[in-house]
């Protein structure tokens, strides 16, 4: 039990960090019927699903797996009758099976309590048992760690009637079971913890890995020990202190996924604990709360809430439904009852919003439930004897052909119940229908619900638009020229953000000269690898804008007054909106304006307690009757300063979580502060529901005075402004996976750098800020210094109304750049001139930050050793600049000159150059007449493989996973159109001069074990490249970088924020992520304690310009370095900050042929400047007394705080977490020693590739037979890779290699399958099939036997043919989600598909004869697609933003697509495909053409008849 | 901002000059008018650096990507604003800075750069056409006051500064014209005297107080001075102009430039000179000895003066066309330079060394010289060599020496002051601008030694940033040179 969790660590780890991903799977039958077979079977899927666990150091320790049943009644009568114990009916007694901590005071003490507590609720104990184990067959660390586990019985007291009020009353023991625990004084809190308690159901789980649950557990194999189902789950953890309490299953739910706004919602929680009513609970409503703890889990915190809400008399649909709603708000197809149920319900609770498979029961009824987006899979099959298996994968245990009735799998947003009582399952639409019903919600809503667009307009009041003293206002909330010229203007004008270029170079805003706001000094959080960052923009109908505000009613009661709230559309409010707010008049719905000015002249400290008056005020008001609360800023003068913005709502919004009050009321900031996406992000996250900008807008007004913006008008420039937040704010949301503002709200998803412990925890409680800071008194005094200059009457005439700015471009009075004129100048001449000298200037400019302090690691400082070495003792400079490498700068973001002058450069010493996203042109693999060698070693694998074909694959060292982007983490890309040009989109495999999108996520890593499995078919392609993991610095990458090591990841890259870029919002180069310092040092600690550095390389990058740089990034714990921006300017970048506008004057960041004749860069400059790092790196290392960089990799002891630094702010940080030591580094491996165990030799390619030798190396043709099952992964990307490295990009002829696999293949089957080999499954398939096909063919049918209608089931995963470059691929069945996304040249034909087909697809031709889901063709910005839609239903289904939807309009149409289908036909048999041609005459014209637009002009512009992919089949 | 690509759509053009033939005719100035178009154009061709070189090029910061865009936009008024906040009188830059600010450009590292001097020129007479540059009065006056000591642009700028700031500020000239060089050293055809009283004038209205013919530490004695203002800002030049003690120098036709520039200026104002003081080119056989901006101005001048014919005489070696390796963009190029004088005609040698003057009666009439070459010692010092059997001798009836000044004049207020100098015997001040004695600050040539205009107005600017953090505790003025690129 995790209670009092003190979250005060040495290091920068924090617990809460940690992340897990897993297998699920379920095993029921249907009618109820309890047998040990379920069981059996429920362990054999267990078994089948290891892959997707996850082992640490210790190979027999797992990551935690388990059961959850329904009570073993017949075992345990036998088992107690021994000890002489009866007992009673089923029903009629509780099990709770508990971890007590093994030692033999803790074991009394808890035993005693359980004792006590139980009796003193008068509840009389059966007996105890001790649960057998046979521990030998765990691992060390587990068994270390094991506690004891007993199940105590107890009986039911006659005075509860039914066996919910059992079940309540059990909850209520085990809750003041758990509350009194921290008084136990306990050796160890953590291992004291109730699996479960109760009348119907129990939990086997611990620290084990899947296949150990069995054995360890000797009760499951006893034939007495029966349930009707069996909950199992496998877990991936980032971390591996794997504690046994955290295994799955919980009590209520089993998960597979993430609540990544689960901050806000146990913040929220918390608050609605004190409106708990006694209602349900009776008198025991005292003793359940809290109810969540400080340190729960995302799960944990689900599971909780899940229980108390079911508890409370919701149904567990319902439960569900209310948590985890599906994407309601846009969703057109819903009835109108049921978007009613929806919308009251978010009066009474956010979303717990996340990527989320969540399985459920209690005992008496099963189900499952995805999130909106559906980025989990779920797969399901039923057979005719009443059994259903359910899984993360298809084929996870073996079932007859014959028998099985329904091969399905759980959509998006859909819920599935099996109902035993009634002996059926129940989908989704009956589900939905009864919830809908429940109560008369349409009505309740429609009269109680009040829209903003329904308020009388009010006429009187004193909204203005203009402002008198603008330009002081301006000044005293920090507004800068460049601000508005920049960022501005271009929302205003074009409802767009700003996009720029290249990385920050700026000082963080704690070591700033300038004054700064409290938003500068916030990070934003967001996903990488443990969960998915959203696409707002091509995925927008599961986003949402709307939102409730106002007071809440208790949780467990459903009233009309429930929806007494009011509902916004937009989190952002006009002046005449907030004046509506004010005004308003409606049962339930009042106002209070609160003034948050504070006085700028009284004495001291004044802030502190202007901000306490205020939070006093808003108490009072909230007693008073006012359900809304408006905190303002208007009216700042001379005296009278506004409070920063975000303090005082994040003071006033932790003040009422505090004490209960927070769900009382909505609060809305009037500021004149918040004006950039980030500021309205960094409010609604600490809980703001809405902001009325009203600086903002008033200096919209004076620009169109002035003509500075040359929209229509006032109102037009704000909706302008207005789409141009949203459509931020949707992208930071969906950066860390959240779809609705309404969860973000108060979700806190950021990271403080600069503020200490105090003002953390006073006003930004939760929020991870780890290197100490400013308190609450610098930020009055920045404040006021800026106030009072602002309103000085020392104005001098002729200054210009604002200060420049320069955080965006260099000013000389602006923010300090890091490269400015002078370094930069610096740089050139001494990489051009070879003057090491000059470099040495360079280098000091940089280094030594006396002056101006830019970043966290010009705060440090050497430790010399007392005996430096002789320089000539140090490794070789030779040596040293193996270590180093370029960025990942993509041919396309750079001209084809800089890209291979890098390349040249860094192959010419052995260090390794980048292809970056995007491919590369397969006549550089080659070394060139001169010697030259253009090939890069790392090829990156990006979001949008483009160009990503086998060949691309087998010709790299490195292959590099790009999981984000330090100036854009949790982004995609764009490259727009006139870019690609015929070299750039022949290099990508897509249209020259059509725009190329990279989604945010990578569609085949949703989560941990994904990742691990892309790595393994990375491997398998190529086994002799390292695979690398890139990561971009926040709180957490150490565990995301545990979990990397964990899944093989060869190479760790920890990037920082300040990162380059081709193009990216200036508000994500600027707000997000972290210095590369603090993930470093964060990786270093975590992969240490864990003993998993050892079997991992770690790599720094992101703006280390000098052999400093490299020596810190080494001593935190670096052993490779990365380089970008140094090497460019070496070759001529002047940071003009233009590559997104494709003008770079000296021909680097460009595609312009004119410019590019201006690239004047050469190879010896870059290797001039790196022999320079290694060599000032050298001189660093003598000083030392280091010999080797091994040797110095994480020792943090030889780095201490420059004592020097005399700065106002940066007195208060505090380095002790980043220069902590774990104490296990002297006892395990610090740096890399090993390698990875891949453990190819179990894959099956290994017999593949033996039965194909004589095709192989005679290209002869063969057939092979194979059967297949799950734990098959990766099937045929092996042999594959064989083809690529002897055959290159040509491969083999057609059918040359040909196997037929009978069974269910596993994940990434055919992935990359090379020309020649043609893949023929009888059976299913799993997710990724196809993946990165490039020439192969793939045919997937059922079995022969199979009853079932193969057009009506799912034949395939999600994510099939993702990234598909070539080839052919024919399903008789339909897939899941994604099917073909970005696929850019493969031909495919399938008999139905899931949500977002083709999405973001550059080319190919997909076929679709069956039911097609939502979103369909979403960011396609090529290829053909046509689809089968007799019923004429797809119009609503497909994203039309981008492509035309019609008839066939050139007579190629049905030539092409009869040629597919007969292909379809050919290779599998289908019926559909028989029929369809049986009749074709007619049935063509019953076919859609799906077209990109833009695509087909540019075909027409280039004066291209036909799409290459239609030449190609046209000409055989 | 502006056009990404504005440069590749338009080529660097400079408005037309008159035919030299024409122009030495007269004194007016050389340009013709620009179409406003043309103009916009060229600020079209700027790339709104990330990192702007030239605004680091220029000493004073000027915000040149900001209006080289509001003149592409043609929001002329917005530009000068921008440019009038970091420079005084852009009036003067305009026309005869150097234009590091272009050497600079990042255009320059592979084409032509931006035309930024033409540009801001055209801002601020754009202004004055419109009756944009209005007097800029303080908001409320502090009630300190302050001498300025010198009216040059340095000291021009310190008192300008100031003025808005509030306080009360006196400039004290000796001469008779106040501008300093501006006004008296700088030849009418790169810069008409009526646009230096222009400003002059605006300052007086703005308050400014200017005392002509008052000559600091005669006229007036330190302690007077000490006792009367609260601040004084010495800003008086480097006006001690290198000689050439060689034989011959005492020759009647041997003049230092300034003399020669200064004549003419006070007779195109003018004043009557006396033919026998008259240092006319007119029919003459002319030498000027120093190859800079100086000699240049002697050129034009002198051809104004229908001299018979003019050469100029250089020591150092005749500068490459192309920026050599160890001068590297964006720094200064040390390269060949040509001013508009020579275009109107002229014989311009390198490397030639001076050796003696010999006459007649006291009047020049030949110079001899050598042709020299430079060598490297051993510590990479260079050395000059004559090259023997090089010399020779050439008729001259007017030589002018335009070697440069070495110093400020150190009789008088300096020496009365005690004001502590530098190694070079310049004005020393700390990082402040303030000299040895409390109250006492330096500004321009004086502080720095010999430079641009455009750097004097930033030293007068930063001075009086400090002068008035001085006296108030606080500031608003801005510092110009903090971040300027160093020479």
């Amino acid at each position: 039990m995790s209670f009092n969790y003190n979250i005060k660590n040495k290091g920068l780890y924090y617990p809460s960090f940690d992340h897990d991903a897993c297998g699920v799977g379920m095993v029921a039958n249907i009618y109820g019927k309890a047998s040990n077979e379920i069981i059996q079977q429920g362990l054999t899927i267990l078994d089948n699903l290891a892959h997707r666990g996850a082992c640490g150091a210790d190979p027999d320790t797992g990551d935690g797996g388990g059961i959850l049943l329904s009570i073993p009644h017949d075992f345990f009568v036998k088992q107690l009758s021994v000890d002489n114990i009866t007992i009673p009916a089923v029903g009629e007694y509780a099990v709770g099976m508990v971890f007590i901590p093994n030692n033999d005071k803790d074991i009394s003490a808890c035993k005693k309590q359980i004792q006590n507590i139980i009796e003193d609720e008068n509840i009389e104990i059966l007996g105890w048992r001790n649960v057998p184990v046979k521990d030998e067959i765990i691992g060390y660390d587990a068994k270390s760690s094991m506690p004891l586990i007993v199940q105590v019985f107890v009986k039911k007291p006659i005075n509860l009637v039914s066996d919910d009020d059992f079940e309540k009353k059990l909850y209520v023991v085990r809750k003041r079971i758990e509350i009194s625990s921290m008084k136990l004084n306990l050796n160890n809190y953590d291992d004291f913890y109730f699996c479960s308690f109760s009348c119907r159901t129990i939990v086997y789980k611990g620290l084990l890995t899947p296949e150990q649950v069995k054995d360890f557990y000797p009760d499951l194999g006893d034939p007495l020990f029966k349930s009707w189902f069996g909950l199992v789950h496998s877990r991936f953890s980032t971390n591996t202190l794997g504690k046994w309490k955290l295994s799955h299953p919980y009590r209520y739910v089993a998960h597979n996924g993430e609540i990544n706004t689960v901050r806000g919602n146990s913040n929220w929680m918390s608050s609605r604990e004190k409106i708990i009513t006694a209602e349900s609970f009776g008198e025991d409503v005292t003793k359940i709360v809290p109810i969540l703890e400080q340190g729960d889990s995302d799960t944990a915190s689900l599971d909780k809430v899940f229980e108390l809400l079911a508890l409370s008399g919701r149904s567990l649909p319902h439960v569900m439904a209310m948590m985890v709603p599906q994407a309601w708000e846009s969703d057109n197809a819903i009835s109108p009852e049921l978007r009613a149920f929806y919308e009251y319900h978010s009066c009474l609770m956010e979303p717990w919003d996340g990527p989320a498979l969540v399985a459920f029961t209690n005992g008496k009824q099963l189900g499952a439930n995805l999130d909106r987006n559906g980025l989990r899979p779920f797969r399901y099959s039923v057979t005719s004897d009443g059994l259903i298996v359910m899984s993360s994968e298809t084929g996870v245990l073996e079932l007859d052909p014959k028998k099985i009735e329904i091969r399905g799998r759980l959509q998006p947003g859909k819920m599935m119940l099996i109902d035993p009582e009634q002996g059926r399952i129940i989908f989704d639409d009956e589900i939905k229908e009864n919830l809908a019903n429940l109560q008369p919600y349409k009505e309740w809503v429609d009269n109680n619900l009040t829209r903003l667009e329904s308020l009388p307009e009010i006429t009187l009041g004193n909204y203005r638009d203009s402002i008198e003293n603008l330009s002081s206002l301006q000044r005293s909330f920090g507004y800068t020229d460049e601000e508005l010229r920049m960022l501005l203007v271009p929302m205003v004008q074009n409802g767009t953000e700003a996009i720029g270029s290249m990385g920050t170079d700026t000082p963080i805003a704690i070591l700033s000269n300038k004054t700064q706001s409290v938003f500068s000094y916030f990070k934003q959080l967001f996903a990488q690898v443990s969960n998915p960052p959203l696409d707002a923009i091509r995925e927008e109908l599961v986003t949402s804008l709307e939102a409730p505000v106002g007071c809440e009613q208790e949780l467990f009661k459903e009233t009309e007054l429930h929806c007494q709230q009011l509902k916004l559309t937009s989190p952002i409010l006009t002046n005449k909106e907030l004046n509506q707010i004010k005004n308003i008049d409606k049962p339930g719905l009042k106002t209070a304006t609160i003034s948050c000015l504070f006085n700028t002249s009284s004495s001291k400290q004044n802030l502190a307690k202007t901000i306490d008056q205020i939070c006093k005020e808003v108490v009072i008001s909230i007693n008073q009757g006012n359900t809304l609360i408006v905190l303002s800023d208007r009216d700042v003068s001379l005296q009278m300063a506004a409070i920063p913005s975000l303090l005082i709502l994040a003071a006033v919004h932790h003040d009422l979580i505090r004490r209960g009050l927070r769900s009382k009321v909505g609060l809305i900031v009037e500021s004149g502060e918040p004006r950039e996406v980030m500021h309205f992000a960094l409010l609604l996250g600490y809980g703001a529901a809405a902001i009325n900008p009203y600086l903002a807008y008033a200096t919209f007004d004076s620009m169109l005075i002035k003509g500075e913006i040359t929209v229509k008008d006032l109102d037009y420039a704000i909706q302008n402004y207005k789409k141009a937040i949203h459509k931020g704010l949707l992208k930071i949301a969906s950066k860390m996976g959240i779809s609705t503002i309404q969860s973000y709200r108060g979700a806190q998803i950021f990271e403080c750098i600069g503020f200490n412990d105090q003002l953390i925890e006073k006003y930004f409680c939760w929020t991870p800020s780890r290197i100490g800071g400013i308190g609450i008194k610098e930020i009055e005094q920045d404040t006021i210094e800026r106030h009072v200059k602002a309103f000085s009457e020392h104005r001098t005439p002729s200054l210009l109304d604002l200060d420049s700015g320069g955080q965006y471009q260099w000013r000389r009075d602006g923010e300090y750049h890091m490269y400015n004129p002078i370094s930069i100048a610096k740089l050139q001449e001494s990489a051009r001139t070879g003057s090491y000298p000059t470099y040495k200037e360079f280098a000091e400019l940089i280094d030594k930050q006396d002056q101006q302090l830019a970043t966290l690691r010009g705060l440090l400082e050497f430790i010399e050793s007392k005996d430096p070495l002789d320089i000539s003792e140090v490794e070789s400079a030779d040596k040293i600049v193996k270590r180093f490498a370029t960025g990942a700068i993509s041919l396309g973001a750079i001209s084809p000159e800089a890209h291979e002058t890098l390349a040249i450069a860094m192959n010419k010493i052995g260090a390794r150059s980048n292809t970056g996203e995007g491919g590369e042109d397969s006549r550089r693999f080659t070394i060139d007449e001169d010697g030259s060698n253009r090939n890069s070693a790392i090829k990156q694998i990006a979001s949008g493989r483009f160009g990503v074909t086998t060949n691309y694959l087998v010709n790299a060292t490195d292959l590099q996973i790009k999981m984000a982007q330090g100036s854009k983490p949790g982004e995609g890309g764009q490259l727009p159109g006139d870019k690609v040009d015929e070299y750039i989109g022949g290099v990508r495999h897509t249209t020259p001069g059509v725009e190329l999108i990279s989604p945010p996520p990578h569609h085949d890593i949703y989560s941990i074990e994904d990742l691990a499995q892309l790595i393994h078919d990375l491997k398998n392609v190529n086994s002799n490249a390292r695979i690398h993991v890139k990561l971009v610095a926040e709180a957490g990458v150490g565990t995301i970088a545990a979990g990397v090591s964990k899944a093989h990841g060869d190479v760790v890259l920890i990037s920082g924020d300040s990162g380059g870029t081709g193009a990216s919002p200036e508000t994500s180069i600027k707000h997000a992520g972290l210095p590369w310092e603090l993930g470093i040092a964060e990786t270093q600690q975590v992969l240490v304690e864990n003993n998993l550095r050892g079997r991992i390389v770690v790599q720094a990058d992101g703006q280390l310009k000098t052999g400093r740089d490299v020596a810190i990034a080494c001593l935190l714990g670096a052993e490779e370095f990365g380089f970008a921006t140094g090497p460019l300017v070496t070759l001529g970048c002047i940071m003009l900050r233009k590559c997104h506008l494709n003008a770079c004057s000296v021909g680097i960041a460009t595609q312009d042929p004119e410019l590019r004749k201006n690239f004047a860069g050469e190879a010896e400059h870059v290797i001039n400047y790196f022999y320079f790092v290694a060599e000032h790196m050298r001189e660093i290392m003598a000083s030392l007394g280091f010999r080797t960089v091994n040797d110095m990799v994480g020792r943090v002891d030889k780095l201490d705080i420059r004592t020097a630094i005399n700065h106002w702010k940066a007195k208060g940080l505090d380095f002790s977490k980043l220069l902590y030591r774990p104490k296990k580094a002297d006892e395990v491996d610090t740096y890399c020693v090993s390698s990875q165990d891949h453990e190819l030799e179990k894959a099956l390619d290994n017999i593949l590739i033996k039965d194909a030798e004589k095709a192989l190396n005679d290209r002869q043709a063969i057939k092979i037979n194979k059967t297949i099952k799950n734990s098959n992964r990766t099937v045929g990307a092996m042999l594959s890779g064989e083809v690529a490295k002897k055959y290159g990009e040509e491969g083999l002829p057609d059918d040359t290699i040909t196997i037929d696999f009978k069974g269910s293949a596993g994940q990434s089957f055919g992935a990359f399958l090379a020309k020649g080999i043609s893949f023929n499954l009888e059976g299913d398939a799993n997710d990724y099939i196809g993946k990165g096909l490039s020439g192969g063919r793939i045919s997937v049918k059922p079995p022969k036997e199979t009853k079932f209608l193969p057009e009506q089931n799912i034949i395939t995963g999600n994510v099939s043919l993702y990234g598909a470059t070539g080839g052919e691929m024919y399903l008789r069945g339909m897939a899941g989600e994604r099917f073909a996304v970005r696929n850019s040249g493969a031909l495919a034909v399938v008999e139905g598909v899931g949500d977002h087909c083709c999405e973001y697809m550059t080319g190919g031709i997909v076929v679709v004869i069956g039911k097609t889901g939502r979103n369909f063709a979403a960011g396609m910005s090529g290829g053909i697609a046509y689809v089968f839609d007799p019923e004429g239903s797809f119009g609503e289904k497909c994203n039309s933003e981008m492509v035309q939807v019609g008839k066939f309009d050139i007579n190629e149409d049905q030539i092409v697509l009869k040629n597919l289908i007969e292909n379809h036909l050919k290779y599998t048999g289908s019926e559909n495909a028989k029929r369809i041609l049986s009749d074709w005459e007619n049935n063509k014209t019953l076919f859609l053409k799906i077209m990109p637009i833009a695509y087909k002009n540019v075909l027409h512009k280039q004066g291209l008849a036909l799409p290459r992919e239609m030449e190609r089949i046209l000409n055989g | 901002m502006g056009k990404p690509l504005g440069f590749k759509d338009f080529n660097r053009q400079t408005p037309k000059k008159l035919i030299a033939n024409d122009r030495i005719k007269n004194w007016k100035e050389i340009y013709l008018n620009w179409p406003k178009t043309d103009i916009q154009d060229q600020g079209a061709r700027c790339m709104d650096c990330g990192v702007p070189f030239c605004h680091t090029g220029c000493p004073l910061g000027n915000k040149i990507p900001e209006f080289n865009d509001l003149v592409y936009k043609d929001e002329w008024q917005k530009a000068l604003e921008v440019l009038h906040s970091t420079n005084n009188f852009p009036e003067f830059t305009g026309r005869i800075c150097p234009a590091p600010c272009e050497a600079s450009c990042v255009l320059n590292i592979n084409q032509d750069p931006v035309t930024i001097e033409y540009i801001e020129k055209s801002i601020i007479e754009t202004g004055f056409e419109n009756g944009w540059v209005v007097p800029q009065y303080p908001k409320v006056r502090t009630g300190k006051k302050v001498a300025v000591v010198g009216s040059g642009p340095a000291g021009l700028a310190t008192a300008q500064q100031l003025n808005k700031a509030g306080h009360t500020v006196t400039v004290f000239e000796r001469d008779d014209y106040i501008g300093g060089l501006l006004r008296i050293g700088i030849p009418e055809f790169k810069l008409e005297k009526e646009i230096v009283e222009r400003r002059i004038n605006i300052m007086s209205e703005e308050g400014v107080e200017f005392v002509t013919g008052t000559n600091i530490g005669v006229d007036i004695k330190h302690e007077e001075l000490l006792d009367s203002f609260d601040a004084i800002c010495l800003s008086g030049g480097s006006t001690i102009p290198r000689d050439l003690p060689i034989p011959g120098r005492e020759l009647k036709g041997v003049y230092f430039a300034m003399e020669y520039l200064t004549q003419q200026n006070k007779e195109l104002s003018g004043e009557y000179i006396d033919p026998s003081e008259k240092i006319s080119a007119e029919g003459k056989k002319v030498v000027i000895i120093g190859g800079g901006d100086t000699g240049a101005d002697c050129l034009g001048t002198a051809h104004r003066q229908s001299a018979e014919i003019i050469y100029q005489y250089e020591l150092l070696s005749e500068p490459p066309l192309v920026r050599p390796e160890n001068n590297p963009w964006p720094y200064w190029p040390l390269t060949l330079r040509s001013s508009s004088a020579h275009e109107e005609g002229g014989i311009r040698e390198f490397s030639v060394l001076t050796k003696s003057f010999s006459g007649e009666n006291g009047i020049l009439k030949k110079l001899h010289g050598i042709k020299v070459e430079w060598k490297q010692d051993e510590n990479g010092r260079p050395v000059l060599l004559e090259i023997p059997g090089t010399e020779f001798e050439i008729e001259a009836d007017l030589v002018l020496l335009a070697m440069g000044f070495v110093n400020p004049q150190q009789e008088g207020i300096i020496n009365q002051l005690q004001v502590e100098l530098d190694s070079r015997n310049n004005v020393n001040t700390n990082n402040e601008h303030m000299t040895n004695i409390d109250k006492v600050f330096s500004s321009g040539d004086m502080n720095r030694g010999q430079s641009l205009v455009v750097w004097a107005i930033a030293e007068g600017r930063e001075a009086a940033h400090h002068i008035d953090k001085y006296l108030m505790g606080v500031t608003t003025l801005p510092q110009s040179l903090p971040g300027a690129l160093p020479r």
